[in-house]
């Protein structure tokens, strides 16, 4: 058993609203690659609105009504990568550009939590802030340059470190 | 990459034509092969290609373990055997030198960075479908000239070698969907690729149309 696990969060910013024909090809495959994730090797937890199919109800900005967040769990990076570049969740996001909006800021972050912990809505959006403001660290780092679950706890003692594991909000 | 002494010093290793096509054997074959299996591909003695192959590995192109080959363990089950498969690692020598590596890291960033995904798909499957082979329809010689070392598996084609590795360890969402598309221009109806990850090899499996 690993005591931490890896949390993940992407954000996009839709080229039309979510129920209109543009975003129609990706709407119906949301389910079938849902579940590709839930039955993922690795796979531990990913983040639902209230219809608790998907996360497409949630507006991480509450300034942007076309921004979506996506939000999962996974036991390591390898087992993240696995999901996200070598199943059929490639054929969903080799199509990303007709859905989504190449964001010139950073739109994703991964991040080391306890096992057990599920990241809020607000936790994931400021670990993208921090990718953004201080580039890839062991607080908040992207697939490029991962950084292991042990650097954090060394980071968490430093003077200049976020709170560990904010719990709740 | 190191220097160019280094990668002379492997490559030349590949000199002899004997241990090149055992290279090839071993580089290409889906899992780990002993010295019977491929001295019998090559059809040359066992002590031979024993010691051939163990001048591969001496020069970092192949990788050994041992294993037991008959299936047995316990007492009576003999000698675990060396077994071969091709080395991590990738050797480039260009004389002149050229860096094309690094002039396809700076377009990827750029194609990337400019959201051209679906320009370099629509590149990538038209140059795979204008490819002259695969017009005539030997797919696995197509796809051997390309690089990706296809075994049979079954009724599936399965792809040892990714041609674009490196630079799809980088960009792999746009490399990857590059690749696919690539693919499914070289391997038009009835074939079919499919995301079936072959480990150490190429993401995408293609098949004889039937579901998808």
């Amino acid at each position: 058993m690993t005591a931490f696990h890896l949390a993940q969060v992407n954000v996009g910013r839709m080229v039309a609203p979510l129920d209109g024909p543009e975003l129609a090809d990706f709407v119906a495959q949301l389910l079938e690659i849902n579940a590709l994730a839930d039955a993922s090797p690795g796979f531990v937890w990913r983040m639902v609105d209230d219809e608790g199919e998907d996360a497409t109800g949630f507006r991480p900005d509450e300034n942007d009504d076309m921004l979506l967040i996506n939000c999962s769990v996974w036991e390591s990076v390898g087992a993240l990568r696995n999901f996200v570049y070598h199943t059929d969740h490639l054929r969903v996001l080799s199509r990303r550009r007709e859905w989504f909006r190449r964001m010139a800021e950073a739109h994703q972050a991964l991040w080391w939590i306890p096992a057990g912990h599920r990241p809020s809505v607000a936790e994931a959006m400021r670990r993208i802030a921090m990718v953004r403001e201080h580039g890839p660290g062991p607080l908040a780092f992207t697939f490029r340059d991962p950084y292991p679950a042990r650097a954090r706890t060394v980071q968490a003692s430093g003077p200049a470190s976020d709170v560990p594991f904010p719990t709740t909000r | 990459m190191a220097g160019d002494d280094s990668a002379f010093a492997v490559l030349g290793a590949l000199g002899d034509p004997m241990r090149r096509r055992l290279y090839r054997h071993v580089a290409a074959a889906p899992g780990e092969v002993g010295r019977d299996a491929a001295a019998e591909a090559v059809g040359i003695s066992r002590s031979l290609a024993a010691f051939h192959l163990d001048k591969l590995v001496e020069a970092g192109l192949l990788a050994v373990s041992f294993r037991r080959l008959s299936g047995r363990a316990g007492p009576g089950a003999g000698r675990p055997a060396k077994v071969y498969r091709r080395a991590e690692g990738e050797h480039v020598l260009s004389v002149p030198p050229r860096s094309y590596d690094a002039v396809s890291r700076l377009l990827a960033e750029v194609v990337e960075n400019a959201g051209l995904d679906r320009e370099l798909q629509a590149a990538a499957k038209a140059a795979g479908a204008a490819h002259p082979d695969a017009v005539a329809g030997d797919l696995v010689e197509v796809l051997r000239a390309r690089g990706y070392q296809p075994f049979w598996d079954g009724e599936t084609l399965r792809l040892n070698n990714c041609p674009f590795h490196a630079l799809a360890e980088e960009f792999p969402a746009l490399i990857c969907g590059m690749n696919l598309a690539l693919l499914q221009g070289l391997a038009p109806d009835p074939w079919s690729p499919a995301m079936e990850p072959c480990p150490g090899g190429c993401c995408v499996a293609i098949s004889k149309n039937k579901g998808r």
